[in-house]
């Protein structure tokens, strides 16, 4: 299926994931197949809460299966530079229901 | 098959994706596959204060499996030719 919105052209790149779950982790792309499994290296999660600002968990080498993943974007490093995150207050995602 | 070929019609068009999680990203389509993922382009959440989770995500791959709603523009909906397409579809081609 060419010119179908692949994930190669993020190859390299810094990503944010959405899972099923509500959670969002950022790491840098390295793999993915057709079931939109994809290994994410170096990667963090992102927590959200409203009683603080955003926290950061190191993860490192993930593997995340295709069937728990919502969105995957790609990361705006000067956009990602300029957000405060410590001054970011949210609600959790809610998790996907199907 | 009908509605992947509908929405590769609709390529180039602003779109709003309402996602199961009760997302909603506006953003332009750039390409959608048999699975009907989608790619938005030029993007943002449309309740910001609330999701500030994809600030700084001006370009996103949605799985096709958690969206909920398509909202399309008017102008990209042609009902003569939808119900042409449909009709076909049911008939076997």
């Amino acid at each position: 299926m060419s010119g179908g919105p692949g994930l190669e052209s993020l190859v390299d790149q810094t990503i944010s994931v959405i899972t099923n779950d509500g959670r969002n982790i950022v790491g840098v792309l390295k793999g993915f197949d057709q079931a939109t499994n994809i290994i994410l290296d170096e990667s963090h999660e992102r927590v959200y809460s409203t009683k603080e600002g955003v926290q950061q968990l190191v993860l490192g080498l993930y593997i995340i299966r295709g069937d728990n993943i919502s969105v995957v974007g790609e990361l705006d490093e000067d956009l990602d530079a300029h957000l405060d995150l410590s001054k970011l207050r949210a609600h959790p995602l809610k998790p996907v229901i199907h | 098959m009908l509605f992947f070929s509908y929405f590769k019609d609709l390529v180039g068009r602003e779109v709003t994706v309402e996602l199961k999680n009760d997302l909603a990203i506006r953003g332009t389509l750039h390409s959608v596959d048999q699975y009907l993922n989608i790619k938005l382009e030029n993007t943002r959440v449309v309740d910001q204060d609330k999701y500030p989770h994809m600030l700084s995500v001006r370009n996103c791959f949605i799985r096709g499996s958690v969206v909920r709603y398509v909202q399309l523009p008017p102008e990209g909906v042609d009902i003569e030719l939808l119900h042409d397409a449909t009709r076909r579809e049911a008939r076997g081609g």
